[in-house]
């Protein structure tokens, strides 16, 4: 492997966060390696989502530090300095979160034109690929309403891709799905990985981390309990708690 | 348009329904410029009353705590007191105190009061009404587009007002009817609108019981014209799948 492509380019370091008077973050370190997929697994209420949060600036951090591509999250003050954050991360929801009252294609197109500044006609060539990318060039005109959880799940990636973000976050996102529409858009995440695209996951699908993860994070408590390659983590866990918690889910 | 004026006069003579405002063409003019009168203040009111509630809407949702201040209490004063009394204030208040500043004539209008008063009055509703609309977008999807990098404003221009506009329309519908209807306290200042303009007419032609059906179809015909409009518009904006 190149060496580009082994060095960190998310950096997060004994990341502190607490809501009032819970802490939901305990002191949090790993790094994610350019191009690299790490998943985040654990229990409801561990801080999991709170963490991806944290990564793009959404919630800030007490103590600690984050550190993506160039820019230490942890010291970003102004709405400007995390606009620019944002261009280079770019979320996916359990939700979707999609903006109802555009279509498809405009969900996709309204970051690059409005936050970007691109040439609205090439952002919509762009958009129109993405969403062919996606399976749903056919579906380009109709408004998140009028499609399934997949689907809109699916827009909700291109809406992503189409910032051409450094690293792309996903929230659990095909918790809210029925079990057939999950395996359309965990293949498009699979593509996504496969191109090389950073990756960090925070999932409840068990086999899709393994397969997928080059490293999977164990959290619990708002703490980081075990981190191993999928197959060492999910076969042999070295931590009781992590065994407990796969004994229940797999 | 004789032909029906002289029906008119016609169906005094048969059956004693005195309608001047139709058959009379002083009466007719009277009646017709109140007419136009309602119209004029309803739609500057409208008008005004949607700007307060946009600008108060959004004030609310600042960051400095004087502006939220004032809104909150801007809102508790026109919400909790009636708006005749707000008209009275207004002209008779407001109005005596500036008097004395230029001359001899009034600086402020009667027409202008009853515009500031009436706004202000439907503009706090109208506050209330694009607040609850605010606060029903889901916070996920504000989060969403500021994980896009939306920056505060282009949130609120392109994601929040939108859908809060579209989830406000119906109770917007109920008080800009109430304003249109409202008008009819400025007869109390002597604004010559509709109401205003009819009791000059009965006391001239003693027909109180026909007036009295004149202003009820006209008002009928008035707000139905608004609330078709609206629900059209409604319509025309409604996203497919979008609650409302």
């Amino acid at each position: 492997m190149p060496e580009a492509s082994t060095r960190p380019i998310v950096v997060v370091d004994d990341v502190h966060q607490s809501f009032g008077e819970v802490e939901v973050l305990k002191g949090v370190s790993f790094t994610v390696a350019k191009g690299g997929v790490v998943c985040i697994i654990g229990p409801s209420g561990s801080g999991k989502s709170t963490l991806l949060r944290c990564i793009n600036g959404l919630v800030p951090i007490q103590r600690g530090s984050i550190r993506v591509a160039s820019f230490d999250v942890h010291a970003l003050r102004t709405d400007k300095e995390k606009i620019a954050l944002r261009k280079e991360v770019s979320m996916v929801f359990q939700q979707y979160n999609l903006f109802p009252h555009k279509t498809a294609l405009q969900n996709v197109m309204m970051a690059p034109i409005h936050v970007l500044r691109e040439k609205p006609d090439e952002v919509r060539a762009r958009a129109i690929a993405l969403l062919t990318k996606v399976g749903l060039a056919a579906k380009q005109d109709a408004y998140p309403g009028e499609l399934s959880g997949g689907q809109q799940q699916r827009v909700a990636i291109a809406r992503s891709l189409a910032m051409r973000p450094e690293v792309m976050l996903f929230d659990e996102v095909t918790a809210a799905l029925d079990p057939e529409t999950v395996k359309e858009v965990l293949n498009t995440i699979r593509g996504l990985a496969q191109e090389g695209m950073t990756c960090i996951l925070v999932t409840h699908e068990m086999r899709f981390a393994r397969e997928i993860a080059d490293e999977v994070h164990f959290t619990d408590g708002g703490r980081i309990v075990e981190s191993a390659p999928p197959a060492e983590l999910f076969d042999h866990p070295k931590v009781d708690r992590t065994r407990a918690f796969l004994s229940q889910v797999l | 348009m004789q032909f029906v004026w002289n029906w008119f006069r016609w169906l005094y003579g048969a059956t004693g329904i005195n309608l001047t405002v139709f058959y009379d063409p002083f009466d007719r003019a009277r009646f017709a410029s109140g007419f136009v009168m309602t119209v004029e203040l309803s739609a500057v009111c409208i008008l005004l009353s949607v700007v307060i509630g946009v600008l108060g809407a959004w004030i609310q949702g600042s960051r400095l705590r004087v502006a939220r201040t004032v809104v909150y209490w801007y809102i508790q004063a026109f919400r909790n007191t009636p708006p005749l009394v707000q008209l009275y204030f207004f002209y008779f208040g407001l109005g005596s105190l500036l008097k004395g500043v230029g001359g001899s004539g009034p600086i402020v209008s009667n027409v202008t009061w009853a515009i500031v008063s009436l706004s202000f009055f439907a503009g706090a509703f109208n506050v209330e009404i694009f607040r609850s609309g605010i606060e029903a977008v889901p916070r996920t999807t504000i989060e969403a587009a500021e994980s896009l990098g939306f920056s505060r404003l282009q949130t609120y221009l392109r994601i929040v007002f939108p859908l809060a506009f579209r989830i406000s329309l119906p109770a917007l519908n109920n008080n800009l009817v109430n304003l249109v209807k409202t008008t009819t306290l400025a007869y109390a200042i002597a604004v010559p609108e509709m109401l205003y303009v009819s009791s000059q007419v009965w006391s001239d032609e003693l027909n109180v019981p026909e007036m009295m059906n004149v202003l009820l179809v006209c008002y009928f015909l008035l707000v139905g014209v608004l609330v078709y409009v609206m629900h059209r518009w409604e319509r025309a904006i409604r996203v497919p799948g979008f609650g409302i």
